[in-house]
């Protein structure tokens, strides 16, 4: 079972430089509020700026919850992420999937950011399986439905 | 098909899908999808319960609180939320970094 990756890209107004580091960071100034599995909204998303640096949102109480880790830092060329955030909407340390960005300078100044979600079926070891046990055409109506409603 | 024809049932209802539509987005407690839909909490409860049985939806709990979300089993869902996920954190952060630097943003 393999799943597509998801893969997006954007021209944004400004140097590779600060486009970097304005998505690295305080991540917490731009991530979308709602997109959190703490137990109570995070305050801050830290980023530590090295390979094997942790990922993780930290709440107004000081909990932190783990999102993953840092796999390559190679600013400001790019860098990649270990998204370990499980189709259950837990930290599983035992899953491992892909996030990564690049940033390439464009002539007239602005950047292509380029993110690249990958290995998406490393959720499905429990997925896939449950999945079986379904009819192929329940995966389909989901799908089309969550389509449908986030278009 | 037993079981896309019972999702498809439990989706023939308008509050359903707006309840589907908003945990496509994260989970949400009982009360907070109340709070969002122009229904009573107990009639989100009701049809939470619908949507759990059809398989759409599951339900943890948090303390004392129930958090429901998506039923992660359809993996096309998690891709999907993902999708939808990246591109609205995207577009988040394009607005950050093109603010300049001393001017308030949103």
């Amino acid at each position: 079972m393999t799943i597509a990756p998801v893969v997006k890209t954007l021209s944004v107004r400004a140097d590779p430089a600060r486009a970097f580091e304005a998505f690295t960071a305080n991540m917490a100034a731009w991530w979308p509020k709602g997109h959190t599995i703490g137990a109570t909204p995070f305050e801050t998303v830290v980023l530590e700026p090295r390979v094997g640096g942790r990922w993780f949102e930290r709440a107004a109480d000081g909990a932190e919850t783990n999102w993953g880790k840092v796999l390559a830092w190679d600013p400001p060329r790019g860098f990649t992420l270990a998204w370990q955030i499980s189709a259950g909407w837990t930290y599983d340390p035992n899953l491992l999937t892909e996030v990564e960005l690049t940033f390439a300078g464009q002539p007239d100044g602005t950047t292509q950011v380029t993110l690249e979600h990958r290995h998406l079926e490393r959720f499905g070891a429990s997925a896939a399986a449950m999945a079986e046990q379904f009819d192929g055409g329940w995966v389909g109506v989901i799908q089309n439905f969550v389509d449908y409603v986030q278009s | 098909m037993t079981n896309a024809l019972t999702a498809l049932a439990a989706l023939g209802d308008p509050t359903r899908q707006a309840i589907v539509e908003r945990l496509a987005e994260r989970p949400h407690a009982v009360g907070a999808l109340a709070s969002r839909l122009p229904v009573s909490r107990p009639a989100v409860s009701q049809h939470l319960r619908v949507l759990k049985e059809a398989g759409l939806v599951e339900e943890t709990r948090s303390g004392t609180r129930r958090i429901y979300r998506l039923d992660p089993r359809g993996i096309g869902a998690m891709r999907d939320w993902l999708d939808a996920h990246w591109d609205r954190a995207l577009a988040a952060f394009r607005d950050f970094v093109e603010t300049p630097p001393g001017e308030p943003s949103e």
